[in-house]
């Protein structure tokens, strides 16, 4: 089981708080939307993530458990 | 362009050849619709039971042993998607055999890529063929359904696909229950996502996966979305059998596929081919050429450009394309003619996708905006126009696999393919500016009401 980043596409508006709450896995593109690393994220990381998806303001961030890698 | 026949490739054709063929187009005729009866003549009884998916009722229990064999046929036969992905079809018979609820079939006819003709052929000649591939999928997955989904400017493919459930309506019950439907204009509403959207009463716009249609789609079912010819193919391998249908084609990618060919041909059109056979002798069946041709498109908007220099001994498949980081697609070639300007044409077919943006996901919006302004700009010669082979290779990072479909991936991907591919006329325009020929009317077909992106309903 592993906890990974995912960024809805359709309901993201470019806020930039993800990026702001997890620099270590959410970066900006030009335009203002998240370019996401969505390799595992370490034990850490989670809590991070967790307080990104809850602050992003259309809850287009999402922390989703997989049983892949 | 070259048309000689590489003795290496055509060794690769099947040990039957071409007399394997026609298959799906057995029998097409000239004008208007193949009947239903002439459809049995030339194909038979669909098995296990029952007239072309006819049946009563009461037959349902002894389908159902039979209907699931079809599934493992399919799979033996390596039956790919041929809407663009070619993904396994049985592997999705399977998943949606499999979901919670009464699983549903949706054929996908829609066609929106404006370089592909074979599906709205299919059932403006064919329908029978697709509708009974419907109805076999259909009963193998346990549906009781099959929606057939048109796009609504396809008038004359609405109109004999009706004509043609109507017949088979009139010999009886038919089960699974056929309903025809229209979906919007559009290159994105075809998506098999926003065609379920748009089933569901929602708009034609691709939606956030998962759920993938497959576990849930229309009215909340398991939904197997298929193109048409997918579904054709299904129609036949019922029939025959996978050992059949791999008689033709290569053992990668077994089979035959219809290929919408256009170009500077004395007859373009829909033609089936073997996977394998080729494009010299598909360019043969269509007439010849008539022009010298300076590239060709495979796939379709959202596909690879391949210089003229390698298309002689070049052979319909996607083992065969790889190299050239193409694959066929939905079935797409088209040919550009030594006379078009590919800057131009590359130009205005990215300006074109990305106004059938659905506008949902910012990258796909930014994205492909930037990429047109940048192949425009560099049409035009100027300030930045050398650098646009970068630009456009930077962009295509930034939006692939960022969207919620692969709309702006396969944009992307054109346009980089095109500015790779013609890199020495685009090196003109930078140095030279727009060329006469720049001005020309599009050989690339784009709908005529391409340039105006809202859609008037009702």
């Amino acid at each position: 089981m592993a906890e990974r980043v995912r960024v809805n596409p359709i309901t993201c508006e470019a806020h930039g708080m993800c990026a702001e709450l997890l620099p270590e896995r959410i970066a900006l593109d030009e335009w203002g939307y998240p370019i996401v690393d969505d390799r595992p994220l370490s034990g850490d990381l989670v809590a991070h993530a967790q307080r990104a998806a809850q602050a992003c303001p259309t809850f287009a961030l999402l922390v989703e458990r997989s049983s892949k890698g | 362009m070259e048309v000689e026949q590489t003795a290496a490739l055509a060794e690769e054709q099947s040990g039957s050849g071409a007399s394997g063929l026609p298959r799906l187009l057995e029998g097409v005729p000239a004008q208007g619709a193949m009947s239903l009866q002439t459809h049995l003549d030339i194909h038979g009884e669909p098995p296990p039971a029952g007239r072309s998916g006819i049946s009563s009722i009461s037959d349902r229990w002894r389908d159902k042993r039979g209907a699931a064999a079809l599934i493992d046929q399919v799979e033996q036969a390596g039956l790919g998607g041929r809407g663009g992905a070619g993904f396994p079809l049985a592997r999705k018979m399977r998943s949606v055999a499999a979901g919670k609820g009464k699983p549903i079939v949706v054929v996908n006819a829609t066609e929106g890529e404006p370089a592909s003709l074979k599906d709205r052929t299919l059932l403006e000649t064919l329908p029978h063929l697709v509708l009974d591939g419907a109805a076999l999928a259909a009963r193998a997955i346990g549906a009781d359904e099959a929606i057939v989904c048109v796009c609504e400017s396809a008038g004359v493919a609405h109109e004999r696909a009706s004509a043609a459930i109507a017949e088979r309506e009139q010999l009886g019950g038919h089960w699974p229950r056929l309903v025809l439907a229209t979906a919007p204009e559009g290159y994105v509403a075809g998506q098999e996502s926003a065609l379920v959207s748009h089933l569901n009463g929602g708009e034609a716009k691709p939606t956030f996966t998962p759920p993938a249609p497959y576990e849930r789609g229309v009215r909340r079912r398991p939904t197997l979305v298929s193109n048409a010819e997918t579904l054709a193919h299904v129609a036949l391998i019922a029939r025959h059998g996978a050992r059949w249908f791999r008689q033709l084609g290569l053992s990668e990618q077994p089979g035959s596929t219809l290929i919408t060919l256009s170009g500077p041909l004395a007859y373009p059109g829909v033609y089936e081919v073997e996977f394998g056979a080729t494009l010299a002798s598909l360019i043969e069946a269509a007439g010849g050429m008539k022009a010298r041709v300076r590239g060709a498109l495979f796939g379709g908007y959202a596909g690879t450009w391949v210089e003229a220099s390698a298309l002689s001994g070049l052979a319909l498949s996607n083992p065969h394309l790889a190299p050239y980081g193409a694959t066929l697609g939905a079935g797409v070639v088209a040919l550009l003619s030594e006379q078009a300007c590919p800057v131009a044409e590359v130009t205005r077919v990215t300006r074109w996708l990305e106004r059938q943006s659905a506008g949902q996901c910012g990258p796909c919006v930014h994205g492909l905006g930037a990429l047109a302004d940048t192949l425009e700009q560099a049409m035009h010669g100027g300030a930045h126009s050398r650098q646009a082979a970068a630009r456009v290779e930077h962009l295509y990072g930034l939006i692939a696999r960022r969207g919620a479909c692969g709309h702006p991936d396969g944009t992307a991907r054109f346009a980089m393919s095109g500015i790779e591919v013609f890199a020495a006329e685009f090196a003109d325009h930078a140095k030279h500016g727009a060329c006469d020929a720049c001005a020309q009317a599009p050989e690339l077909p784009l709908p005529a009401r391409a340039q105006t992106a809202a859609r008037s309903v009702n």
